[in-house]
This record gives structure tokens, sequence and C-alpha cells, in this order.
């Protein structure tokens, strides 16, 4: 195990116990083969499969709850090896395409950064942007990394049961070069932002997890419920770790995310609020999955159960708690925090944590656990929360709210703007944070626009607290590529530095809209094109969620993910731009009426050229009269003498008749030999 | 002699009139320009003569980037490099393109000039073949009027003309060279006509088709009636009476300004040298500023290559961007080789017909281009019309000017309202432009069939008059 050589010898023993002790479930459960290919493998690394689930309760009388499965595969040296825990098509993806890191989203509804929370990990790493959204970065040379994309993007369309091989075609992914990951060198990024996400997506993802659906967390995804929420987001990210020498394959840390956000129905608890409308619902995993967590799946080493009360949340309690109780119990609750007067847990956690605050602020997040492993089918756990009453809190949220939106009318051009509002919760922090350095907020931004939406770099405006500004002033760092027609997207990567006492600013940019070809608009060309979300970062800012120094809780691999540095990271919303149609029907008619035009321009000039009137004609005529003439007596007098019939003289009209058929025999002849040559030559 | 000379006097002090009051009208619309938002009809600026664009392109330019990178820009280089810097200088208080548009009122007024010395060039040639045929009373009527002078006052109060400058569009630099190679092969300056048509072709690509004229200008000289009428006269001439002093006096002015009719050689070399010259000199000049980045691989790609491959559908008023939105993608190479050839198709008919009216030739190869060129816009047609002008007698006698008249009319008012149903209210189809489109271009084919037989008739009407006289 990845972890255990960096663990005291209690954590070792401790891990071998549960380790036998699940080893005996599996020998019962399944059959005696793989019991006995982990104990060979028993001294060595071994692939490791966990499962959690995070539920918070959010401002706004929702419930997050967010899945974590984590499988890994250690570094190993065996070609073509045999996989216990890790599903096999991902082991051969990343086998076959070199993939370094990738990620890959299937999102419905949108990530509300106000309400729901814009600076902890959950919100920059899981919330994502409705469709599809795949990067993904190669160990290849820089030129195989374009085919390395569309493979990968053929082989997980297949995999997923989703149109991501639309990914393939250059006008949709683009390169991004350091606004959207720093440090990353063949990164590729491409969205479908209309790709509908629904079930068939998330039963061939189920079945990367080896329990799929049937045991364990997983069991509570009961699909009704899932898609009923307001924001679904399932996510696979792998990376590779361990060594990058030629012989070992590097290890694989496949981590899938179920983020979804539901509205807990109104579950009796036999108390009535004055304020019904706005308190926050009480709920328990039965009534918002319609399911019960009937034990772990097996296969897993661990399975948790995490409540989180978020920092506002908690402080607001605290404050409640101070106002009704006496300091006595306030003391205590400082550990315990449990069915104080506030809200009711109907399962005792196993363990409390807190939030390790590097911040100093006045609260903490605070996190319960459940451990699965108590639970069986005939004894669910069903975690139930209770408030007692109304509380309010808000989330605490990302330095500045981005929000994206077209401007102008009509169908030949419009301006995209972004507008950064700074957050009140931010400000205090801004403050704490920023004040000793040199006063300024840095934002990136990293939008792609297609290709017939056709924007003008050079429109580039800058608004800070609704004023213009100089672009020099503002931007620190640009980087375009503009799109070329029909091959690739634009791509723009900014690096704003803002004075950090502002109240708004926002930047514009102005655009024509292209015109497709009648093959190029989708089957419902009447109902708009998708500009992908663009991607607004804070370099300057990085979260990370560090509880109680316990050790226990380093086991968990979704809390390892919080612990991590990550961006603060925040997507706006899809664009949808409406653009002309041609006339669908018409095709043929086009083609006929502008031919028409052609043949009646050459025509009548060609006739206009060759035309000769009045005397001229008769002038012709009479010098073609007098040549011809002596010709069409020879031949004339040539064609009685074989009929062996008198010469009878001929009137005038014949002979320009016998002239026209002279000439119309001469013709033939001239096109007769051209066509004898062409056979002689070419044939 | 004298009130001649003051009627001349008072015609040319009006024509400078005319001509300050048409400066006076373009900026005051300058000034308004905001307002009018000429800039953004697809009648005046097209992919390919949008200031938007360019300044797109000087702004890819100046981050260092290739000006053809991304499908923004497809101009020269030069015209970057020359125009791109007032795109971005502003003055305070004053309109954004300020300086762009007192530099395309100067190429306006610049070209005027020139059509108007260049028609006062043809109209002595006119007059003084005609004397040379005796044909002397016809020229009473076109005296009175100079033909040069209405030709830059209809180039220059050509409502087509104001918009195109007003509206930024760089197509008065293109007229402007294009103007200056016909000048130069009139005036019987091979440097000149060759720069002209070196810089016309390499902005637009399509002048390309005008080596013809101007090699048919400065070998044959200035338009003339058929010189086989010369021939015949001085024939009969000779024949007749050979003593007489009068025709001492007509031999003599026969030899001191018959117009060649033998086709010299000598300006004909010069332009071709000039021509390579300035060519090497030209590309030298955009290899030179697109080095760092593409090359002039990529310039002729993005230029010539977007040309002549129509990449860009967006609704103008030719006739190719619909047909190409439409037409199956198998079929799109055949049709783009068909169109384009419709332009060299009739290179050769006409250039056999028309050898002893080069410049009229050149107009009719230019109306031919601006009806059928990928991307037309009004600037083009500004330019025909201007032309026009210089044929003002010759064409005296053709048919239906008043129904072509009306139907410019009647197009420039309704293509702008169709486009305005379409785009802006939804309430229209493509089909409704298309239809200005294809009418439009009815007018233009029946305006250059028309002039073109307008023309040959007055060459029948000369020689009948010359052949019933004794």
């Amino acid at each position: 195990m990845t972890f255990s050589h960096s663990k005291s010898t209690v954590g070792v023993t401790q891990s071998m116990a549960s380790r036998v002790l699940r080893l005996l479930i599996v020998c019962q459960l399944l059959y005696s083969t793989i019991a006995f290919g982990s104990v060979l493998d028993i001294d060595k690394e071994e692939e490791e499969f966990s499962e959690e689930l995070l539920l918070k309760p959010l401002p706004d009388r929702k419930v997050l709850a967010h899945f974590h499965f984590q499988s890994t595969a250690p570094p190993s040296t065996s070609f073509g090896r045999h996989h216990h825990l890790f599903p096999k098509p991902i082991s051969q993806l990343v086998k076959k395409f070199r993939v370094k890191e990738m990620e890959l989203s299937f999102t419905q509804g949108r990530w509300r950064y106000e309400q729901w929370g814009g600076f902890d990990p959950i919100s920059s790493n899981n919330a994502k942007p409705p469709g599809v959204e795949l990067w993904a970065v190669f160990d290849v040379p820089r030129s195989q990394v374009d085919a390395s994309w569309k493979n990968l993007t053929h082989a997980l369309s297949g995999l997923f049961c989703a149109s991501i091989n639309f990914l393939e075609s250059s006008t949709t992914y683009s390169a991004p070069e350091w606004a959207f990951r720093p440090d990353l060198g063949n990164l590729r990024y491409g969205t479908l932002p209309r790709e509908a996400v629904c079930t068939e997506n998330l039963t061939p993802w189920l079945k990367l997890l080896p329990c799929r659906d049937k045991a364990g967390l997983s069991a509570l995804m009961d699909r009704p419920s899932i898609y009923r929420g307001f924001y679904h987001s399932q996510r696979l990210h792998l990376t590779l770790t361990g060594s990058s020498s030629e012989e070992v394959d590097s290890g694989i840390v496949l981590e899938q995310t179920l983020t979804v956000v539901l509205q807990p129905s109104s579950w009796r608890t036999g108390k009535s609020y004055v304020d019904k409308a706005h308190s926050q619902p009480s709920w328990s995993i039965s009534s918002i999955f319609g399911r019960k967590v009937g034990g772990k799946c097996v296969l897993a080493k661990s399975s948790n159960v995490y409540l989180q009360f978020e920092k506002g949340l908690v402080g607001e309690l605290k404050n409640l708690q101070k106002e009704n109780a006496n300091p006595e119990t306030n003391k205590l609750a400082s550990k315990v925090f449990l069915s104080n007067l506030s809200f009711d847990l109907s399962v005792n956690p196993d363990k409390v944590f807190e939030e390790v605050d590097n911040f100093h602020s006045k609260s903490t997040s605070i996190l319960y656990e459940f451990s699965v492993e108590k639970y069986n089918d005939s004894h669910p756990l069903d975690l139930g929360l209770t408030w007692k009453i109304p509380v309010f809190w808000s989330c605490q949220q990302a330095p500045l709210h981005a929000s994206r939106f077209l401007m102008g009318s009509g169908n030949e051009r419009g301006a995209i703007a972004i507008y950064l509002r700074s957050t009140e919760l931010s400000e205090g922090l801004k403050k704490s944070d920023i004040v000793d350095q040199s006063c300024e907020l840095r934002v990136n931004v990293f939008q792609v626009v297609p290709w017939y939406i056709k924007v003008y770099y050079h429109t580039l405006q800058v608004f800070v607290n609704q004023q213009s500004r100089a672009v020099a002033d503002i931007i620190e760092k640009i980087h375009v590529s503009p799109s070329k027609d029909k091959t690739s997207p634009g791509v723009m990567e900014l690096i704003l530095k803002l004075p950090c006492g502002l109240e708004s600013a926002a930047i514009n940019l102005e655009f024509d809209k292209g015109f497709l070809h009648i093959d190029e608009y989708p089957p419902d060309a009447n109902q708009g094109f998708d500009i992908p979300a663009a991607v607004i970062s804070y370099p300057d800012f990085h979260v990370s969620m560090h509880f109680s120094e316990d050790g226990s809780l380093d086991k968990s691999p979704m809390f390892s993910k919080f612990e991590e540095k990550s961006l603060v990271l925040s997507y706006t919303e899809i664009l949808l731009v409406p653009l002309t149609t041609p006339d669908f029907s018409m095709p043929y008619n086009v083609i006929t009426i502008t031919c028409t035009v052609f043949a009646l321009y050459f025509g009548s000039l060609l006739n206009v050229l060759q035309k000769r009137v009045g005397e001229e004609e008769r002038f012709l005529k009479s010098n073609a009269g007098r040549k011809t003439g002596k010709l069409s007596q020879l031949l004339s007098k040539f064609s009685t003498k074989l009929r062996g019939k008198p010469r009878e003289p001929q009137p005038s009209t014949a002979v320009s008749s016998s002239f026209v058929s002279f000439k119309l025999i001469l013709k033939i002849l001239l096109v007769a030999g051209i066509a004898i040559c062409w056979q002689y030559y070419f044939g | 002699m004298e009130a001649k000379k003051e009627e001349k006097c008072s015609t040319r002090s009006s024509f400078w009139v005319w001509v300050t009051a048409s400066v006076i009208f373009r900026l005051i619309l300058v000034y308004f320009h905001k307002n009018l938002n000429l800039s953004s009809r697809p009648e005046v600026s097209t992919p390919l003569t949008s200031i938007r664009r360019l300044a797109e392109g000087y702004w890819l330019k100046q981050s260092s980037m290739s000006p053809y990178a991304g499908s923004m820009y497809h101009g020269s280089p030069l015209l970057l490099s020359l125009l791109g810097p007032l795109t971005v200088q502003r003055i305070q208080g004053q309109p954004n393109h300020l300086l762009c548009s007192l530099l395309f009122v100067l190429a306006d007024v610049v070209s005027a000039v020139l059509i108007r010395a260049t028609g006062q060039k043809l109209q002595t040639a006119y007059s003084q073949s005609l004397k040379l045929l005796e044909l002397d009373n016809l020229l009473r009527s076109s005296e009175t009027l100079s033909s040069g002078d209405v030709a830059s006052l209809v180039y220059l109060w050509n409502p087509f003309t104001i918009v195109a400058c007003v509206g930024l569009s760089t197509s008065p630099i293109e007229n402007l060279a294009i103007i200056l190679s016909l000048y130069g092969a009139c005036t019987r300056l091979p440097s000149l006509a060759a720069f002209g048509w070196v810089v016309a072709t390499h902005l637009s690509l399509y002048p390309a088709v005008l080596i013809v004229p101007l090699i048919f200008l400065l070998g044959y000289g200035l338009d003339a009636p058929p010189r086989k009428l010369f021939v015949q006269r001085r024939h009969g001439k000779g024949g007749d009476n050979p003593s007489s002093g009068s025709s001492c006096q007509q031999e003599e002015l026969l030899n001191q300004s018959k117009p060649p009719l033998t086709f010299s050689w000598k300006p004909v070399m010069h332009f071709l040298f000039w021509a390579s010259v300035w060519s090497v000199y030209v590309l030298a000049l955009c290899s030179l500023s697109v080095k760092q980045k593409g090359g002039l691989w990529e310039m002729f790609e993005s230029t010539y290559g977007f040309i002549l491959t129509v990449e860009d559908l967006s609704p103008n008023m030719g006739v190719l961007w619909y047909f190409f939105a439409e037409v199956f993608d198998f079929f799109r190479n055949f049709f783009l080789i068909v169109f384009h050839m419709n332009i060299l198709f009739m290179i050769l008919p006409l250039a056999i017909r028309l050898n002893h009216r080069p410049c009229f030739l050149a107009f009719v190869y230019i109306m031919i281009s601006s009806m059928l060129k990928s991307y037309p816009s009004v600037g083009d047609l500004a330019l025909c019309l201007g032309l026009f002008g210089l044929f003002i007698f010759e064409l005296a006698d053709m048919q239906f000017s008043f129904f072509l008249f009306c139907g410019y009319v009647g197009v420039s008012l309704l293509s702008p309202v169709m486009h305005n149903l379409w785009i802006w209210r939804g309430t229209g189809n493509a089909n409704f432009y298309y239809a200005t489109a294809m009418a439009f271009a009815c007018f233009q084919i029946v305006l250059v069939v028309q002039s073109t037989s307008a023309m040959l008739n007055h060459d029948r009407k000369l020689r009948k008059l010359s052949v019933t006289k004794p």
C-alpha cells in the first residue's frame, strides 16, 4: 500500500488487521481464485478501491451529495497485467494512448457559485460546465498529440456511450497554453456544451466500479432521484503515479466522482416553524435518494459517509448557541457539538473532525464521519438531519463572481462580455491576505470560441468600476490564437491584473457572426450555437481543506484530495448564439437561378460581339455567294453526272442551301478528324 | 475664340467648385460616421475591404503574430503597413477613424482628377480621329461638355463612391491603383501604367486581366474608330486627287497625329519590363513585411486563395455567396472553376472585337470582374460607373439607359431593406436578399451588354458615315 511506508508501525498493523478481515469476507463471497491471487500479492503493493460519500447542507435548502470512488493500480513491471479491482478498459486506454492525466466530466445543470460556494475544493474541482468536458495530457511527442487525442475521443466515446467523438474535429478542441491549467505541455481541451447527459452515460461509468451499483455507496444512486436534482456532474479523473522509467508501467489513480445537488422532499419532522418557507428542510439519506446504505462494497478498502457543516453554518450555529445556551454547555459543545439545540442527527457519528484553519477566522467547518462497515442490509445506515430552529448562512465565495453574456441584437454581429463582480465574503479574505503584498488581484481568463463566431480581438475593452481603462494597464499577459475558418477555434488566454478594491470589472469583445454552408448546420439550426463556458481562475488563491491531524482521516482518498492545494476556478455560463440560416429547401433553385444568370451574361455578351447587322450581312452574303458559287456549281455538276440526269439550273436559294450543307459536311469532317486524332494520341 | 476660352475657364472653375463641394460633403458624412454605421454594411465592406478586419490584422501583427493567423485579414501586407497605424491613432474629440477617412477622401479626389485627365486625353484623341475621318459635324455636340469632367464628377458624386469612401472600405485605394494604370497608359508612361497595374493586381487580383487593354493602349494608342476606316480613307484620298493643296495639308495632319495603324512594340516592351520590375519590388516589400511569420506563401494563400476559393459565405452583392452556401460539396470545385472561367472566357472575344478601343475594353473588363468577382462591393461599381462617364458621347445611343438607372436605384434601395428584414428582424429569409443580388447582377449584365453593343453600333455608324461621305 502506498501510504504504509510512511506510516508508523501502528498504522501498518491496523491496516494488516483490516486487510485480513477484508480477505476473510472476500473469501466468503468470491471464488477462491481471486482470493489466492490476493494472498500471493499480499507482500506487494496492491490495487485498492475506496468509496466515500460527502453530504453537505447548502444554504438554499438543498443538499449536496458528493460520491467519491477511487481505484488505484500501483506501478508494476509485468506487461499485460491482470487487474483485480482496477477497471481494465481504463488501464488499456492509458497504455494505448499514453495519457498522462485526463479528466472527463458529464454535467447537467449549472453550479450556482453564489449559493453553493465557490471557494472550496468541491466547487473548484467538481463544478463543471454543462455538457461534456474533456481534457487530457499526453506523454507523446508534440507532433503526435493531436492523433492521440483523436483516438482517445473515439475510445471514450465508445466507452461512455456519448458523442465524445465529435471532439475529434479540430474545430472543437484547443490547446491552451497556460490559462486553463498551469505547467502542462501536451494538453488538449475540448467541450461539447450541448451533450445531453443521462443514464446511458452513468451506467458505463458505474461499470468501472468493482461493485457497480449493486452494493456499497453506489447502490444509493437511484436514477430518478439523481437526475431529478438541480445539478448533476459525473466526473472521471485519472493520473499516473510512480516511476516513469521504461520497464515499469506507472501506476494509475482513477478518481470517479459524482456530484449532485438535490432538493430534499419535505420530510416530516413533527415540528412546524413560523417561517417554513425559508427554513432549512430536514432530510435523511432515504428521503433524498429513496434508498438506504445497506453495507459497504466488500471490495472497498474503506467505505465512509461524511456530513460536513461548512464554515458559515458552523459560525451561525455557534452564534445561536451563545445566544440561547449558558456558557457551560458552550464549552462542552466545542468538542462534542452533537444533538445540541439547533439540529439532530439520527445516527451518532463515529468521529468528529474540525478543520485546521490557516486564516484564523472565527469558525471552522466540522466533519462527522459515519463508517459504513457497521451496517448491513438488515440494519441499514439512514443518516438523517433534523433542524430544530431555522438557520441562515451563506457559503464562502471566490474572490469575484464571474458571469458572461452576449450583447447586441440581430444576426450580423454582437459582443461577448465577461463581467466580474466582487463578492462580499471575499472582502475580508482579500484584506487579510493581500494587504502585505502589492494590492492586486490576478484573474486568469480562458475562453474558447468556435470559428463561426469571428471575434475581433483588437476590440478588447476593459472596464473597471464601470470606467473604461487602457487595455495595457489591466492586462498583464495575453495569448490569442485566432480562429481559422473551418479549421480551428479561437482561443483567448488572459491574465487580468485588477486593483483589489474594485467593485466590478468587465471585458468586452466584439464579434461577427459567420455564415455556414448548408451542410454545416445541425438539424435544429434555428436553436442557435453554443459558445463553451469560459474558465475563470485566480492564480493567487488556492483552496485546500485540512481536517485535524488525527491520522485516521488521512486514509481517506477524498480528503487527501481536498488537502491538495487546488486553484480556485469557476466556469461561466454557456452562451447561445443564434446564427442566420440560409433557406435549407432550395439548393436546386439557387443553383439553377444562378447558372441562368451566368448563361444570360455569357450568351448575350457573346451574341452582341458576333452579331452583324444590315449592310455587313449583305456584304458578307454577296462575298460568300461570289466565292462559293463556283464550288457549288462544280458540286452540282458532279452530282448530276453521278445521277445521270440532265443538269438543271439551280435557283439562287438552292445555292445557299447546298453551301450550308457543304459547310456542315466540312464541320462534321473536322470534328471526326479531331476525334480520330484524339483516339490515336490519347486512346 | 475669347468667348470660348472664357467658357472653358468657367467650366473649369465650376468643376473645381463641385470637387470641393464633394469633399466637404464627404467630410460632413465622416463626422456623422457613427450614426450612419456604413462600415458594417455588407454592400460596403466585404471580407477583403473591411477596415475592421484590417485593424484586426494590424493588431495581430502588433502582437507579434502573422496578420493572416486566423481568417480575419485577407488584404495585402503593404496596405496593412500603410493603413494599420491609422486605424489605431486617434485624435482627441474626433471620430475614431478620421485619419483613414481623410486618406480615402484624398484617394477619391486623386482618382477623380486622374479620370478627368484621362477623359481629356480620350476626348482630344476622339476629336482628332473624327477630324481625320472628316466627320467634324459629329463633334459639335461634344464641344460643350468635356467627358473627363463628366466622368470625374460622376465618380465623385456617385452615391456608391461616397458610401464606399465614408464606409471605410479599402476599395478607394484599389480603384486609385486601377485608374492610375489607365492614366499611365493613356499618357504613354509605361512605368506608371505598370506600377498601377502591379499594385492593383496585388491588392485585388482581378485587375490582372487589365494587362490586355493596357498593352493595346500602349501599342495602338488611345481609343479610335476602327483602323480599317483610316486605311480606307487614306487610300481613297490618295486615289482621288493626290495633288491638291488641301489634301497635302491633310497628309501633313495625318502624318503629324495619325493613330498608329501598326502595333508599336517598344512601349509594350517597356511596360512589360517595368511590370516585372514593380512586381519584384512589391513582392520583395511583401516578403519583408511577412518574413518573420508565415512568408509569401501564406500571404498568397490567404489573399489570392481566399479570393479564388470563396471561403467566406457572408452575404454580399455578388452572386457567389449564396450559391456556395447551398451547393453540394462535391460540386464545389467544379463550379469554382466554371465561375472564374466565365471571366476569363470573355477576354479573348472582347479583345478581338474592341482592340481599337482599349479604354473601353478596360471598362468592360472591370465591369465584368466587378459583377462576377467573389466579394464585390459598391466600390467596384463606383469605379465602373465613373469610367462609364468617359464614354458618354460614344454611348449616347445606348438602349435601356433609363431602365438601368431605375434598376440601380431600385436595387440599391431594396437591398438594405431586404438585408434588414433577413438579418435584423428575422421576418424575411435569405432568399429575399439573394433576389436583390440576382436583380443587381442582371442589371450589371444589361449594362455591359448594352454598352458593348452601343459602342459597336457607334463604330458602325462612323463607318457608314465615312463610307457614304465622298
